[in-house]
């Protein structure tokens, strides 16, 4: 990256201080990986990574309020519906395919998961823990979670598909992916003790097997 | 926001070029001429350069007017002049009039040098690959090593897809807007049914009516009326025109009935006056011929592996002539390159026509994308004192 270029993005790792899963993130990218970013947003995690891993990578991402948002900090973002597949994509072309807290939003959670692994050596899926105590003790309370990670109210919410740590890990299981990394994370710490109990956010690096 | 206005009062120009230019179909123009306008300033390091590459019926007159009471503007005005989302305080604009043209570059209606007749019929079929080589020459004429960035929609969008093909070393980025890496067979066919009306028109004399002192009017006009056509989308003609009557009640006759029909003859009649039919026919086989991947077995990524710029595609939802899913072969093709690229997908109900139109969101994707190129290439504003000089 060019000095200038690098002048004008400094501010995504500053930014990206706060969000303890970005780094967490970054860790299992390769400096200099070609990385696809599924429903990138506003392209933050890209630019974080870019700007301390120089990945070349392409973000995806719907929303036109959120692709211009991503263009504007600079990351090459490709307007589409990953609902529709990834067939603009070639197999095996991204060394990493990230879906950041979008999993739970998607309808076709299968092929989606089927299509990162195709397109990407390696995928990583985070996703809100649906099990977290928290939750659990909303439900007891017969209330629908609502928390940091689950921010949405039951009538609002795009989330279509929530799981448990527990139920991700039997999806991987049954669809021949093999788990090469989870994290677990409550409040920004990594959780060891009962994690699909203890941990709001679930963070996994998978390939196929 | 800055304030946004006209670039104000622009003057065409013409350039000449002695050395020969070997075209695709193999033929030679000994010597040619190009008109242009040319818009801002051009920077002491010249990386401040935009090419516009017209579509069919464009021409070097992309913004400002030619005198006050000029009652229409360039043709993407709305895009280009001071504060405008190509911000001419920015950047240094070229329009070029593509060769074969009617506009002033040297065309069939032109004369050739070596008989003192128009070309007419003699003159040759120009390719999108022989109007970049000739506007690559205009860029050398004008002193410019590299553009900052070639913008283009539907043909022209070929024109700035081709710059990074022919010329990889000389454009930076490349916007290419509605375009396709290739036509449809079903594209095709529009173009065959236009140029079937001109050809056939009893006052095309093989194409050399100049002669004769006619012009192939109503075969122009049919021309220009079934493009129409295919440049709106049903719902575009729906809102704009529907079912609605010109004076009503119904005649029962053949005469202007529908606001539609009174719509297409106008731009038919429009059109037939100003564009000259030779050129119509040109512009259309350019089109058809245009196809990068040919040469590499039909195969698009191996066919862009020559391309080192970054790019901007935009296609338009109710674009059926150039769909979205032609650009996003283009955009594939460009992935497999691992080329820098971003594309947009815009929701817009004027059909191929959106990518002239002031849509908000379009507009501030092509303002983002150039504040962008801005940003990298330290562009600082052009004091508006000088803005005049370069003309």
């Amino acid at each position: 990256m060019t000095k200038i270029a690098k002048t004008i993005h400094a501010s995504f790792a500053e930014k990206a201080k706060l969000r303890r899963d970005f780094a967490l993130i970054a860790n299992w990218v390769k400096p200099g990986a070609k990385v696809l970013d599924l429903g990138c947003g506003d392209g933050a995690l890209l630019g974080y990574l870019r700007d301390t891993q120089d990945v070349f990578g392409y973000g995806v991402e719907k929303d036109d309020d959120n692709w211009l948002a991503a263009l504007k900090n600079d990351i090459n973002v490709i307007q589409m519906d990953l609902e529709a597949g990834l067939s603009g994509f070639e197999a095996q072309s991204f060394d990493v395919v990230i879906l950041s807290q979008t999993l739970q939003a998607v309808q076709n959670t299968e092929e989606i998961v089927h299509e990162m692994l195709r397109v990407g050596r390696e995928a990583i899926v985070t996703f809100p823990n649906f099990g977290y105590w928290r939750h659990r003790a909303q439900l007891i309370n017969g209330q629908m979670p609502v928390s940091k990670n689950l921010p949405y109210q039951w009538y609002d919410t795009p989330n279509v598909h929530l799981c448990t740590i527990n139920d991700f890990d039997q999806f991987c299981a049954s669809h021949q992916i093999k788990i090469l990394q989870r994290l677990v994370l409550t409040d920004e710490k990594p959780i060891k003790l009962l994690p699909n109990l203890m941990g709001s956010l679930a963070m996994y690096r998978l390939q196929s097997r | 926001m800055q304030e946004s206005s006209s670039i104000g009062i622009v003057a065409p120009q013409t350039a000449h070029f002695d050395a020969p230019l070997t075209l695709k179909n193999g033929e030679v123009l000994p010597q040619f001429d190009l008109t242009y306008e040319i818009y801002g300033t051009l920077n002491a390091d010249k990386s401040n350069a935009v090419l516009i590459c017209h579509a069919l019926s464009g021409n070097h007159h992309v913004a400002g007017k030619y005198t006050e009471t000029d009652k229409n503007a360039g043709w993407w005005d709305n895009l280009i002049g001071p504060g405008k989302p190509l911000d001419t305080n920015r950047f240094f604009v070229i329009g070029v009039n593509n060769l074969g043209g009617c506009h002033g570059s040297s065309g069939p209606a032109s004369i050739d040098p070596l008989t003192r007749q128009p070309w007419g019929s003699t003159f040759p079929v120009i390719t999108v690959e022989d109007w970049v080589a000739s506007q690559a020459r205009l860029a050398d004429y004008l002193g410019i090593q590299q553009l900052a960035a070639v913008i283009g929609g539907s043909l022209g969008g070929m024109q700035a897809l081709q710059w990074t093909l022919s010329f990889p070393e000389r454009v930076q980025h490349a916007l290419v807007i509605a375009s396709a890496p290739n036509l449809t067979a079903q594209n095709m066919a529009f173009n065959e049914v236009a140029r079937q009306a001109i050809i056939t028109d009893p006052e095309f004399h093989g194409g050399d009516y100049y002669a004769h002192g006619v012009v192939p009017r109503r075969g122009l006009r049919i021309a220009r009326m079934l493009g129409h056509i295919t440049y709106l989308s049903d719902d575009a003609m729906g809102m704009k025109f529907g079912r609605k009557l010109r004076h009503g009640p119904i005649k029962y006759s053949f005469d202007v009935e529908f606001e539609m029909e009174s719509y297409l003859r106008y731009q038919g009649d429009k059109f037939a006056g100003e564009f000259d039919a030779n050129t119509y026919l040109r512009m259309t086989r350019a089109l058809d011929y245009y196809d990068p991947a040919l040469e590499h077995g039909g195969d698009l990524s191996a066919a862009l592996k020559p391309a080192k710029a970054d790019f901007l595609v935009v296609s338009f939802t109710s674009d059926w002539r150039f769909s979205p899913a032609r650009s996003r072969e283009i955009v594939k093709a460009l992935l497999d390159n691992n080329l820098s690229v971003s594309y947009a997908e815009v929701t817009a109900a004027h059909g191929h026509d959106a990518f002239l139109m002031p849509d908000p969101h379009y507009h501030s994707i092509l303002r983002a994308y150039l504040k962008k190129i801005e940003l990298r290439k330290n562009i600082s504003a052009v004091p508006i004192i000088e803005r005049r000089g370069a003309l």
